[in-house]
């Protein structure tokens, strides 16, 4: 996106990061850097660790060893304010929504604002307002989790995850339980926000059609190796990478 | 289905199937063959013959797949001819990825001594989780006595009122009912003096310091306890906590902090109620049974009871909020990512709440019995 005067600087630095359960290590010793702007694949095949990276990414799980720099900042090794600070301009859209179930969808978008802003009542409920409509759910501000479908969460958790218009923004697996056309427009959703806003966005998938339309820059986890076997455009990987792995994965095997 | 051998020329041993094969009806024992096999020497082949098959299922190819098993152990060529295409396809299928030798679960138990070692890491780990969930409460406490925890005040008023209001006919009826019977119990054993009048002492005395405290308790663990478990259970699964997490929100403030603080406010007046409705309760087995009239029923608990008897349950009554509250939220916040954790999260969490409050309660008698109150 050639708009984008800070593209080329480091947003996301991830250096010698191993993420471990007990003794046993999912992903080690990964390098890779995500640039401002950037809309960045996390893809592999089932089970070899791309959402355990995603947590070690948003700070849900501290890795065996290594770290995260946002902006040369370090994450893990800074204290909890520290850390608060760097997450609070983190904006994550779980896999099943993970809606506050207790809480209306308007309750939902606007708990980030009321902790983390001064706006009045009446400033916030046009913000989340508006922040519902953006993803399509205007008018259904006072409906709860359970009262809608998986993908209308979905949408709503985009809604919310966007409630404090974030630098970065994490998706762990947009596209999975959403039939073809919406997760279709989920990823022009994604492509727009990122245009429009400037955000950068990490998305863990192994979705195909999702990582050719909205990949500018990717790592392919190896579930075997237990680490990183290619980083880059996945549309050049698919064209030039000569690991049959890689080469298996985005061809759905026919190649 | 049925099956016929015969030896057959070259050391062939030829399996006949025919008619249908149902797994309705029980797969075929492979059994037969087996010994049929490792009875019959120098053999070189197994031809099996489907030709007379009719209808087939999964027990046709369990029982192929046993059978060529048996074959490979013993380096005897299977042949496969006029098998149904299908059955053919799907045998091929089954024996095209190798099994994972790594892929099964060590099984079989572990040693004595090595269950007792895993035994013991396991509750030492357990203890410190509790410790450190106890300490991290502790300062969320602290923080919002600074003004600084987060948490939304109706969630607040919410949770008080299902465990405060919303518990009301069941603490009624239980400590009611408490309350009959600890005065039944006594009138029987005082009548025999003539002193039937002390069960008011009896009553009144046994739930001002224990009994409204306990009952109460018990039927918070189970009602509310539980729920928090289930309810902070679920929102784990449902990635509801780590949501919280990565919005820099301290689930221990936003979901433990207020229920905690709910069930401690509400238990105590909860308890002087319950205390209230025993008291009621001795009053009716008096009346009812005693020929004691209601004045002087009142009259006599009035007078064995005081301001310190009271204080002693209540006491007791935050003791036992805190410790149902933090088992309830402990279990639900240590669940694991499945419904089955959830169910299980609540079970523990009833358990945990209901031994704390008698070993607690045990202790703390014995507390109050050394300063004299």
């Amino acid at each position: 996106m050639e708009n984008h005067a800070n593209q080329t600087t480091a947003h996301i630095e991830v250096r010698d990061l191993t993420m471990a359960y007990g003794s046993f290590v999912i992903q080690h010793d990964l390098n890779f850097t995500v640039k401002s702007g950037d809309i960045f694949i996390i893809m592999g095949g089932s089970g070899c660790g791309k959402s355990t990276l995603l947590r070690g990414l948003v700070g849900l799980k501290e890795p065996a060893k290594g770290d995260v720099f946002y902006d040369n900042v370090s994450f893990w090794d800074s204290d909890p304010a520290g850390k608060e600070a760097i997450m609070r301009r983190h904006g994550v859209l779980y896999q099943g929504g993970a809606l506050w179930s207790s809480m209306t969808l308007a309750e939902n978008v606007a708990l980030p604002l009321e902790e983390y802003t001064h706006l009045s009542t009446a400033q916030i409920k046009e913000l989340v307002s508006f922040k519902l409509s953006l993803v399509g759910l205007a008018g259904f501000e006072e409906f709860y989790p359970s009262e809608i479908s998986g993908g209308m969460r979905k949408r709503a958790g985009l809604a919310r995850a966007m409630a404090l218009d974030p630098d970065i923004l994490f998706f762990d697996e947009p596209s999975a339980g959403l039939d073809p056309i919406s997760a279709r427009r989920l990823d022009e959703l994604i492509l727009e926000l990122r245009d429009s806003l400037g955000t950068t966005v990490v998305v863990v998938t192994h979705d195909l059609a999702s990582i050719f339309a909205i990949g500018n820059n990717s790592v392919f986890l190896d579930g075997v190796t237990r680490t990183i076997i290619a980083v880059g455009d996945p549309n050049k990987l698919l064209a030039e990478s000569k690991d049959p792995r890689i080469r298996a994965f985005l061809t759905r095997g026919e190649a | 289905m049925d099956i016929s051998f015969s030896l057959g020329p070259y050391n062939t041993l030829v399996v006949r199937l025919g008619g249908d094969w149902n797994i309705a009806h029980g797969p075929l024992s492979a059994e037969d063959v087996q010994k049929k096999i490792v009875s019959t020497p120098h053999l070189a082949k197994v031809a099996v013959d489907g030709g007379g098959l009719g209808a087939w299922d999964s027990s046709l190819l369990t029982f192929l797949i046993k059978l060529k098993h048996v074959c490979s152990q013993r380096s005897i060529i299977l042949s496969c001819e006029s098998l149904p295409r299908g059955a053919a396809r799907l045998l091929d299928l089954a024996s095209a990825v190798r099994e994972d030798v790594d892929a099964h679960k060590k099984s079989g138990r572990a040693p004595f001594l090595s269950r007792v070692g895993e035994a013991t890491l396991e509750a030492v780990k357990s203890a410190g989780e509790m410790l450190s969930f106890i300490g991290e409460a502790f300062l969320a406490f602290i923080k919002l006595l600074r003004g600084k925890a987060r948490f939304r005040r109706c969630d607040l008023t919410l949770l008080i009122q299902e465990c405060g209001a919303q518990a009301l006919p069941i603490v009624s009826l239980v400590s009611l009912l408490v309350g009959l019977i600890l005065a039944f119990v006594g009138a029987v054993e005082l009548k025999l003096f003539g002193a039937q009048i002390y069960v008011a002492d009896l009553v009144g005395i046994g739930m001002a310091r224990e009994m409204g405290a306990m009952m109460t308790a018990i039927v918070m663990a189970g009602r509310t306890g539980a729920a928090f478990a289930a309810q902070l259970g679920t929102m784990e699964v449902n990635e509801e906590t780590d949501a919280l997490k990565t919005l820099g929100i301290s689930p221990m403030e936003f979901l433990v902090l207020p229920r905690m603080l709910a069930l401690v406010l509400m238990l105590p007046l909860l308890c002087l109620y319950a205390d209230l409705m025993g008291i009621l309760g001795g009053g009716i087995i008096g009346a009812g049974l005693l020929n004691i009239s209601p004045a002087q029923y009142f009259h006599e608990t009035v007078s064995a009871l005081n301001l310190t008897q009271f204080a002693v349950g209540l006491i007791k009554a935050v003791v036992f909020g805190v410790l149902v509250a933090l088992s309830g939220c402990l279990r639900g916040m240590q669940c694991g990512r499945s419904a089955s954790a959830v169910g299980e999260a609540a079970t523990s969490a009833v358990v945990t709440a209901i031994v704390s409050i008698i070993v607690s309660d045990a202790l703390l008698t014995v507390i109050f019995d050394r300063i004299g109150v």
